[in-house]
């Protein structure tokens, strides 16, 4: 089981960018294991989730073993092992966003989208989360929608931002 | 680092400064609990346990963490403190079931200790505990997650322990979880350490677990039976229909010579005693030539007289004590060797005498012999600051050694040089290694005097060196290194073999051409007034006994806890018709030759020392007792008795000839004195009452064996005392016999015959080589 040195450039699951980053970062720090987190959140940004092969790939790549990686990995809410939907719909029900009405549209995207916490729909378009403060108290309640804000939210916004994000995906399925 | 003085519950104490304080404590007999801290592991400070007061500081500190310092205030019982501890276990038994009547751990969980000691039976917590199903991970281990307590002490066990990492947490908070390595199973070298440091029953041994009551046993402390280092293990027994069975082997005192450490082979490889294979009766051929069972009187008369004849038919082709051939054990006690070799050469009158030959110890030996203080004990290993191991595999092999290695790495920063011609797993801890083809160990001397690689620099640039070498040293080559050693000075030696008492059985002279303490048959020196017609010419070796039976001109062939047959290769056609007697455990490719068997018992049902690959000796205790089987060293005596021989001139027991008989009557130096009442008088040790009791021949050995100066209070007392083989008189005549070297190189899982009886042992080899098989397919 000893973690050993190879060539990942030739097998390496992640995108050349992705691979050439690692190969940075892993250099970075004066003990390599520093580089893990970020990695595993990058790899998670290009694949999607935490799949076996990344954590394989990971534990090569810095020369730990595979069970030191999920030591750490589930540690972190932020990190997942499933796929998510296309688009990740965070809620934050902390108390800023809590005392301007979160949960009703938190309650609101579930009635819509059939799902629950951490539930993806059928068509893998959406997936849904209650999460922690997400740094837009001032503008509560607010989601995040993979990286983007939206913020001062009622329930009754919640429609839009799903077809929007709908045309956005079936957009995405045309040109491909 | 110098002492400080600082002060606990009212009492002074001193201490090096950076002591740690749970450490100094303990030293000076103040228990604080803790759950997390080991000793010798990294610090956790998990568990909160061992919280104390300091003076001056404003909240409780942790004591396995704390370093004392000069002049510190400290209170480790307290109201408060107590308060907190209490606390701490009613969060630990948030979700821990009071299940204790039946968790396997009760009565030995340190948890249930505690809970009783604080008295968190309430709970402040009224949320339902959540239950999760046991699981098992291998066939060694179960775990069972309500009962862990997150303490990580098998997790460190694990990983700087046993450098094998197979064990982590995952999630977070009150979801924390130990994990291994295989998502649901254990990827690992199934050593059971991980079980061992548990303090709760979240661990559990595949072995023993729902087998008894922790306190239904007797527990016994003895020597591991299966490898060459020789590790106490304590076994616990208890009575059962047909003796004492053992039901558990565990390293539960942690006293011996081994510390902390068990590997898989002493802590589940005992269960060979109870193989429904064991012989429990003596076996004669009958007149149909098939084995019969039959009484001991019977089988005992059958060998004696058989045996008499032949010794006493000087007319015949076989007859005579040269046409008798004996062959000893590497698992049987000093004391059974030293009889068995007395009996060949005394009672038989042959010296045609040997054993399987693992090791070339006679060759080490003669390298040091005359050189004081030169062999390392298997504690050094421990603490020696430089360490050049040369060949061998310690980690497979030598699982305390390797043990021992990483430990002096991780917490002494030894620094360790590995040669070896293939890659092994201690190089994880090596300062350096270099790589030598297989038939490379011949020039490693002259490598490192050249001094032209970083390695043989680093190495030549150590002050002292403990250098430990493998099998693959025999012969000439090993005294070439031997001597290269002496020549540069500072350096001790240990030499790796096989089985639990090899070196035992070569120290012994179960060899054709060497006496006790290897001292030459030509040169008896003092064995030639003790052993009364003693011969001496050198006698045939294994291969040369076979040699003479299959001319023809072998008559009788005693096999005792060997298998000849099988690892010498042996064709019965061969044997033409020599009488054979075996005393073995099991039935073996030997016993189905034999015309008398005699069942034996094992190392774990008998009394005596044995010495392991480094020298140490240590007192072997009856812990179980298998119906129908007798020690060796009973059947050997019972055996001379049948053949008519005086006892006490095999076993000195009991007063000697002539009562107190000093030498006064016939004067001392007419020779006839009793010489071991002489002796016994002088060291203050009364006479042994039976020919049974095998400390009578430890006296014996004491006595006649210069390099067997044992430390007796320390033996009793269950420590490892050394020899010194620096006592072995230089011997002018070279043995021959490395060529006959044959390592068994037993594995993690492997242990020769007993290995094969051992079902727990069979299903942990199997389990690894199916790892191994998926490894590979991956």
């Amino acid at each position: 089981m000893s973690p050993k040195e190879s060539n990942t450039e030739t097998m390496s699951i992640f995108s050349p960018q992705l691979s050439a980053r690692f190969d940075v970062l892993v250099a970075k720090y004066p003990v390599k294991r520093s580089a893990l987190i970020p990695m595993l959140l990058y790899a998670q940004d290009e694949i999607g989730y935490l799949s076996d092969a990344v954590i394989a790939e990971v534990a090569e790549r810095i020369g730990i073993t595979q069970l030191d990686v999920r030591n750490v990995a589930t540690y972190y809410s932020m990190l997942r092992f499933k796929p998510a939907g296309k688009f990740n719909i965070q809620v934050c029900t902390n108390i800023s966003c809590m005392l301007r009405g979160a949960y009703e549209l938190y309650e609101r995207f579930q009635d819509e989208l059939h799902i629950g916490h951490k539930g993806v729909t059928s068509d893998g378009v959406f997936s849904l989360e209650e999460v922690e403060c997400i740094g837009v108290c001032c503008w509560a309640p607010a989601i995040q929608v993979n990286y983007a804000f939206h913020d001062e939210l009622t329930p009754n916004d919640v429609p839009k931002i799903i077809s929007e994000y709908k045309s956005k995906a079936n957009g995405s399925v045309k040109n491909a | 680092m110098a002492d400080v003085t600082f002060t606990v519950d009212g009492k002074k104490l001193m201490a090096p400064a950076g002591t740690l304080l749970i450490d100094a404590c303990r030293k000076a007999g103040i228990e604080i609990p803790a759950f997390c801290y080991y000793p010798g592991l990294s610090l956790q400070a998990a568990c909160r346990m061992c919280v104390v007061r300091q003076e001056k500081v404003p909240k409780l500190q942790t004591a396995c963490t704390t370093t004392v310092a000069e002049g510190q205030v400290f209170v480790t019982e307290s109201p408060e403190i107590a308060q907190a501890r209490k606390a701490t276990i009613q969060l630990l038994l948030g979700n821990h079931p009071l299940d204790c009547p039946v968790c396997d751990a009760g009565g030995e969980c340190e948890l249930q200790d505690m809970t009783f000691k604080y008295g968190a039976g309430e709970s402040l917590y009224v949320e339902a505990k959540q239950h999760r199903e046991e699981q098992q991970w291998s066939p060694a281990v179960y775990f069972d997650r309500p009962r862990c307590i997150l303490c990580y002490r098998c997790v460190r066990m694990c990983g700087e322990g046993m450098d094998v990492y197979a064990l982590g947490i995952q999630n977070r908070g009150v979801t924390s979880v130990i994990a291994p390595n295989g998502g649901d199973h254990l990827d690992c070298e199934q050593c059971g350490m991980c079980i061992d440091a548990c303090p709760v029953g979240a661990l559990t041994s595949g072995s023993y677990r729902y087998k008894t009551r922790p306190w239904e046993m007797n527990h016994v402390s003895t020597v591991c039976t299966h490898c060459g280092d020789g590790c106490k293990v304590t076994l616990g027994v208890k009575q059962s229909n047909d003796g004492t069975e053992i039901v558990r082997a565990d390293n539960r005192d942690k006293s011996g010579i081994n510390g902390d450490f068990l590997c898989a082979k002493g802590r589940f490889g005992f269960d060979f005693v109870e193989s429904s294979e064991r012989l429990t009766k003596p076996l004669v051929r009958n007149a149909a030539g098939k084995l019969e069972p039959t009484t001991w009187e019977h089988a005992l008369r059958v060998a004696g007289t058989k045996l008499k004849e032949i010794r006493d038919n000087q007319s015949g082709k076989t007859g005579g004590g040269d046409a008798i051939g004996v062959i000893g054990s590497n698992r049987t006690t000093n004391e059974e060797n030293y009889l068995l070799q007395k009996f060949a050469r005394t009672v038989l009158g042959t010296n045609n005498i040997d054993h399987d030959r693992s090791t070339d110890y006679v060759s080490f030996v003669q390298a040091l012999a005359g050189h004081e203080g030169k062999i390392a004990t298997l504690r050094e290993t421990a603490s020696a600051p430089a360490i050049l191991l040369i060949g061998g595999n310690p980690t497979e092999e030598h699982p305390l050694l390797a043990w021992n290695l990483r430990t002096n790495v991780r917490l002494n920063h030894a620094r360790l040089y590995v040669v070896n011609h293939e890659t092994i797993k201690l190089e994880r801890q090596a300062k350096a290694a270099q790589g030598v083809p297989p038939n490379g160990y011949k020039d490693v001397t002259t490598l490192l005097d050249q001094q032209q690689s970083e390695f043989a620099k680093a190495v030549m640039a150590e002050d002292s060196l403990l250098i430990i070498f493998g099998q693959e040293f025999r012969g000439a080559q090993l005294k070439s290194l031997v001597a290269w050693g002496l020549n540069r000075g500072n350096v001790r030696f240990a030499y790796l073999g096989d089985h639990s008492n090899s070196r035992g059985a070569a120290d012994m002279g179960l060899l054709p051409d060497l006496l006790p303490g290897y001292v030459p048959v030509g040169e008896a020196g003092a064995f030639a007034q003790e052993y009364s017609g003693l011969p001496v010419k050198a006698g045939k070796s294994q291969a040369q006994i076979f040699d003479a039976a299959r001319e023809g001109k072998l008559g009788a062939l005693l096999v005792v806890g060997a298998n000849p047959a099988k690892r010498a290769g042996v064709d019965p056609a061969n044997l033409n018709g020599a009488f054979v007697i075996v005393l073995d455990l099991f039935p073996t490719e030997t016993t189905a030759l034999a015309d008398v068997v005699f069942p034996a018992a094992s190392l774990y049902e008998k009394t005596g020392t044995v010495t392991n690959t480094f020298g140490d000796v240590q007192l072997v205790k009856k812990a179980a007792d298998h119906a129908g089987t007798k020690p060796d060293f009973e059947i050997l005596v019972r055996l001379a008795g049948s053949m008519g021989v005086d006892v006490k001139t095999l076993v000195p027991f009991g007063k000697g000839g002539a009562v107190g008989d000093f030498g006064q009557s016939r004067g001392a130096q007419a020779g006839e004195a009793d010489r071991h009442a002489v002796w016994l008088t002088a060291n203050g040790l009364e006479p042994k009452v039976s020919p049974f009791d095998p400390l009578a021949v430890l006296d014996e050995i004491e006595r006649l064996v210069p390099a067997y100066k044992l430390d007796r209070l320390n033996l009793f007392a269950g420590n490892d005392v050394s020899t010194e083989p620096g006592f072995v008189p230089v011997s002018a005549i070279a043995s021959a016999g490395s060529e006959m070297i044959a390592p068994a190189h037993d594995g993690l899982f492997t242990s020769g015959e007993l290995g094969r009886h051992s079902a727990y042992l069979s299903e942990l080899n199997q389990y690894e080589s199916r790892e191994l098989a998926e490894t590979a397919a991956d």
